[in-house]
């Protein structure tokens, strides 16, 4: 077990670091630039069979029959399997399972999976496809949340107390509310929304599986929760874990988008055991749109209550979330919408009310920044609000409210390190707030937000006292030192992390590192790729295997030396004397030397966060070992006549602890903002009148192309966390937060028009200056206010 | 990733070769040239031919000519990046150049041919779909269904022409040089369309573009081609406008104004233009006319919601469209986008 005082900010030798803090390549960034990396769908077996899936072209709807005879008699297919062969549930949290690898009696949108087929190719598994019969009686579908949740139609779930829409509610209340309502000298009160959107990870799901001549199960998957789905598999199939091997090649891109179990890895599985044959299934990108679990659209209405030098006396929400067809992340999301909202900024008086509700849709899940980058938005923009009405500079309010360091938040959180300040800081300059601010001309604006995110979530998805990452050292004579570790690299750079922390451990080139991961074979049990976790966690967990490691080598050398151990330091693929810097041998003969001495090489190393969180029911959701902070100015034009918002520039501080490799934390920060932007102007992951995805296709949902992308400046902040690994904290979804607030806000400078439903596509935006009164085409010169 | 169907691919070597192959196949035989189109709608099974005639063996099928008089012969098979580079295009059509650099992305530009967008399928939100999506639905008028889904109780597709070449083609009275079983043909670009989105050409079985003529333009020519899309790259129009001014003296003395992406055929919008004709770009008699041609664009047009998009934002920006493009055109500041 990684005893804490071993982690934390810095190398036990000082600050002068060999390898972390400075540019280094991606471990993996040759392999993937040249095409020799290996994706899942690159992998081919011998004798592979290829599956697709048949789904539902109802949104929701009771199956009464499946005939698939005709399937299976084509020449060329070999398994047809549908709910039947696969009745065991699932989902990833334990107490909401209700997900079928296929459906057994129900579909619950447009895309649910019904039956899947293998065959000798693609072409035959489709027109298998085709052969199946399968006979329906729609029910009445639910598109609107409210709607959703009022009818007493057919429910869309069975629920544990009966039939039911309603799929989490939560409520917490801290502080008196009333009274900070009471004492206000301003209340704002407004309503917001937040559309769906999605991952769009480049890479589709994709898996392959092959059950060997002794009955041991290995699945490649696209999975960023490796463990997970080990667990998932072990549970559906009803196949002891320890005969399933889960493994996870390199990743396309994740996001969020692959942390639940998906149906294809179940069905290659169990296809592959009733076929005899590795199968493998490779989603279309219409299929990708509908496995979803992006961002859950939310209806927000928020109460600030200020007083009049723009303090934060008390905030109040009410959330409607809808949740698509089934549970996914949702218990989690539903907490996090409140829980993840009380920081940077002081509240006194906190309540959210948030009610998540199945519809006939894609299920929604969580998308990096999962469950807080909506009320985020929220709330930035009524922060704004009131610093408008009060007159007081948006940068200066969020100032005055900032919580501070080392403390604790009205519903329990623990803050360690917070660079918020810093981040504002940063952004003021270089955004040149002061000297631009209020001197645009009309159009043209600049607007601010801040944001909080966790750096890992403190508790496993299922209730255990485990540690949540371990990792395992393996020395080679050759000097070479591999990791194995169970967390997963989606592209992040997780694996590239290990190698640099345990190269700064121990003194290696980053080359003489070798990262193997997410093989549960092989690894260690790290709990995956989610809640912004890996780097946090996995590294520990390294810093406590190389301590253990590196005292062992130290030992030896000291002892054939015969001097102090203190003496003994491992720098540079050398290990040398401190005192007699000219005594030094190679790092690969300090390892022989202490295998001779000690015994075959290697160590182990976990780590587990302290206890934290609220002592209430849901305490412990939002609680992490460190919390990330952001803040980002927009700069963006809007144009009058069509409506179209474009943003110049986006300047992001983030306070990620401390950048193990700056360069990885500012790509962080551009995919971030990138990502956030998008969401705000172009995306919209939307079902039309009748149910169908309104357009599954990279045609029809719209990321931004290079020429859509704004300007990005990366500002890092370090505030070296003592919980983290070298003080380091997450970098990978807090910046996105406040991104778009700060582009709500900085239209508002710009045209003096408040934009609080999302996406604000040139449409929308139109016809709000409409509302405004603003005119089509009247330029005002520079400088001029309205 | 979605499967290409099976078909049989021929390379004929010379035009007669790939009439008779069309002829002999029939309803079931296809054209590719650049597939930019014809591939996705593959996918989706929009086309399901057993025969896919290739046009990229025939000789002397790429390549822009300039003949002495200024006209210019575009063959069928130019990329479109190519007619987009072309300095002769640019400076003779002006408008076509723009129309062709504003086409899809550079890939598909790479790929994709003048002829190619000329005849490109019509779209619409409820045809670009894969077979599932599309059976989900219930299919449409345009293909394996009886309703349309856009105009409720409509009897007529109203897919949209969203070929960013034809209204720039329109304007410049290209002709459309054909070869098909009955021999040459030409036919003058504004009578190839008809009203009907399910196939909006006057093309006889069997026929093959292999080139587009442009006539001869005199010094004063301008031309703009503007473009009213989500992102800066790959989109298929919301809105496409090709203008056409012809100066003699300083004074408009041919205009043109014609506009895509609204239903099935392009539509030319004749009084618009009328009203600029005698004006002076950089007078007031023209900012008047420019104003009064937009206003009367935004009554003519009704962008129904065929393609995706709030169709009334594409109608709001007919006006704002045809204002910019004639301005562009005026000062050769084209194309108009949002970039």
């Amino acid at each position: 077990m990684g005893a804490r005082d071993l982690h934390g900010p810095g190398a036990p030798w000082g600050a002068d670091f060999q390898v972390v803090g400075r540019p280094q390549r991606k471990v993996d960034g040759l392999a993937k630039a040249t095409g020799q990396a290996l994706y899942a769908d690159d992998i081919a077996l011998s004798g592979m069979l290829h599956a697709k899936t048949l789904r539902s072209p109802h949104a929701h709807a009771r199956i009464l029959a499946i005939d698939a005879s005709a399937a299976l008699a084509l020449p060329g297919v070999h398994a047809v399997i549908t709910g039947k062969d696969l009745p065991v549930r699932y989902g990833v949290i334990p107490w909401t399972q209700d997900e079928n690898a296929l459906a057994v009696d129900k579909v619950r949108f447009v895309g649910d999976p019904v039956a899947a087929v293998a065959a000798v190719d693609e072409d035959t598994a489709n027109a298998a496809l085709k052969l199946i019969r399968v006979e329906y009686e729609p029910l009445k579908a639910y598109l609107d949340p409210r709607e959703a949740l009022e009818s007493d139609g057919p429910q869309i779930h069975a629920g544990k107390h009966g039939p039911t829409n309603l799929s989490k509610h939560v409520e917490l209340s801290f502080g008196d509310l009333e009274q900070a309502f009471r004492q206000a000298d301003l209340v704002v009160e407004e309503d917001y929304s937040f559309h769906g959107t999605t991952h769009t990870a480049i890479e589709p799901h994709c898996a392959l599986a092959q059950v060997s001549a002794d009955g041991l199960l290995t699945l490649w998957s696209s999975t960023q929760i490796t463990h997970y789905v080990h667990r998932a598999l072990a549970q559906v199939l009803q196949w002891p874990a320890q005969k399933i091997r889960v493994i996870q090649p390199c990743l396309g891109g994740a996001f969020g988008g692959k942390s639940d179990p998906f149906s294809l890895e179940f069905c290659v599985a169990k296809l592959a055991a009733l076929s005899g044959r590795p199968v493998k299934m490779l989603w279309t990108r219409e299929e990708v749109f509908y496995a979803h679990r992006g961002r859950h659209p939310m209806q927000m209405r928020y109460r600030t209550a200020a007083s009049k030098d723009g303090r934060i006396l008390g905030v109040d929400a009410q959330i409607l979330i809808d949740g698509g067809a089934y549970s996914s992340y949702g218990l989690i999301t539903t907490y996090y919408s409140g829980q993840l909202l009380t920081g940077p900024y002081d509240f006194p008086a906190y309540r959210f009310d948030s009610t998540r509700v199945f519809t006939n849709k894609p299920p929604c899940g969580p998308k990096r920044g999962h469950g807080s980058v909506q009320p985020r938005f929220a709330f930035e923009v009524q922060l704004d609000e009131v610093a408008q009405r009060l007159g007081i500079d948006p940068i200066e309010i969020r100032r005055r409210n900032f919580q501070g360091e080392n403390t604790l938040t009205i519903n329990g959180q623990r803050i360690t390190s917070n660079g918020f300040l810093a981040c504002l800081a940063e952004v003021e300059r270089a955004s040149g707030w002061k000297e631009k601010r209020g001197k645009l001309a009309f159009g043209r604006g600049l607007g601010v937000a801040g944001s909080m995110y966790i750096s890992g979530t403190n508790y496993p998805v299922y209730p255990n006292p485990l540690p949540l990452s371990g990792v395992q050292l393996k020395v080679d004579r050759s000097g070479l030192v591999t990791v194995f570790t169970g967390g997963n690299d989606i592209g992040q750079g997780s694996n590239s992390v290990a190698a640099y922390l345990v190269a700064e451990e121990l003194g290696l080139p980053v080359e003489h590192v070798r990262v193997v991961a997410a093989d549960t074979d092989l690894c260690p049990v790290d709990l995956g790729a989610y809640s912004s976790r890996v780097t946090f966690m996995v590294g520990n967990a390294i810093l406590d295997a190389c301590r253990k490691l590196r005292r062992t080598i130290v030992l030896a050398v000291a002892e054939a030396w015969d001097v102090e151990p203190t003496r003994v330091r491992m720098l540079g693929g050398q290990v040398f004397d401190l005192e007699d810097p000219q005594r030094s041998i190679a790092t690969a003969q300090a390892f022989q030397l202490a295998e001779a001495r000690f015994d075959t090489l290697g160590a182990t190393g976990s780590y587990k966060p302290p206890e934290l969180g609220g002592d209430y029911r849901g305490g412990k959701i939002g609680a992490a070992p460190a919390y990330s902070f952001s803040a980002h100015v927009v700069e963006c034009q809007v144009d009058l006549e069509t409506g179209r918002v474009t943003v110049d520039r986006v300047w992001c501080a983030h306070d990620c602890g401390r950048a193990l490799n700056p360069m990885l934390v500012a790509g962080q920060i551009e995919g971030s903002v990138y990502m956030g932007i998008a969401e705000a102007l172009l995306e919209e992951h939307a079902v039309n009148r009748y149910g169908l995805h309104a357009g599954p296709s990279l045609l029809d949902y719209r990321i931004p192309t290079a020429l859509d992308t704004p300007e990005i400046e990366a500002l890092i902040v370090e505030s070296i966390d003592p919980e983290g690994p070298y003080g380091a904290k997450e970098a990978g979804e807090g910046p996105l937060h406040s991104s778009i607030p700060a582009l709500s806000n900085a239209i508002f400078d710009a045209v003096g028009v408040r934009l609080r439903h999302l996406p604000f596509t040139p449409a929308r935006v139109l016809k709000a200056l409409r509302q405004a009164g603003l005119p089509a085409r009247a330029p005002l010169p520079a400088g001029a206010r309205r | 990733m979605l499967r290409l169907p099976k078909f049989e691919l021929a390379r004929p070597r010379s035009i007669d070769e790939a009439v008779a192959l069309l002829v002999e196949a029939g309803p079931s035989a296809v054209v590719i040239a650049g597939g930019t189109d014809l591939v996705p709608n593959m996918k989706h099974e929009l086309v399901t031919p057993e025969l896919v005639v290739s046009l990229a063996a025939i000789p002397g099928l790429r390549g822009i000519q300039g003949q002495d008089d200024g006209t210019l012969e575009i063959g069928a098979m130019t990329t479109l990046s190519e007619v987009a580079a072309d300095e002769r295009v640019r400076a003779r059509a002006p408008a076509l150049a723009q129309a062709a650099s504003l086409v899809a992305g550079p890939q598909l530009r790479a790929m994709g041919t003048l002829g190619g967008n000329v005849l490109l399928d019509t779209r619409c939100q409820w045809i670009n779909q894969s077979y599932f999506w599309r059976s989900a639905l219930g299919f449409c008028l345009k293909k394996d269904g009886s309703v349309c889904h856009v105009v409720a109780g409509g009897a007529k597709c109203v897919a949209a022409a969203s070929n960013d070449s034809v209204p720039a083609l329109m304007t410049l009275d290209a002709v459309l040089e054909l070869e098909g079983p009955a021999g040459s043909a030409e036919v003058a670009i504004e009578d190839f369309w008809l009203a009907d989105g399910i196939c909006n050409k006057k093309l006889a079985p069997g026929t093959i573009l292999t080139a587009v003529r442009i006539p001869p333009t005199a010094a004063g020519h301008r031309g703009a081609y503007g473009k009213l899309r989500e992102r800066g790259s790959i989109d298929f129009p919301l809105l496409g406008i090709a203008v056409r001014l012809d100066l003699e003296g300083g004074a408009v003395a041919r205009a043109d104004l014609v506009v895509t992406a609204l239903a099935a055929q392009p539509k030319r919008l004749e009084k618009a233009a009328e009203l600029l004709l005698g004006t002076r770009p950089g007078s007031c008699d023209f900012d008047q006319a420019v104003e009064a041609a937009a206003a009367l664009a935004y009554k003519q047009c009704k962008p129904l919601p065929n393609i995706p998009g709030d169709a009334q934002w594409r109608r709001e920006m007919l006006p704002v469209y045809v204002r910019r493009s004639l301005r562009a055109a005026a000062d050769g500041s084209g194309p108009v986008h949002h970039l």
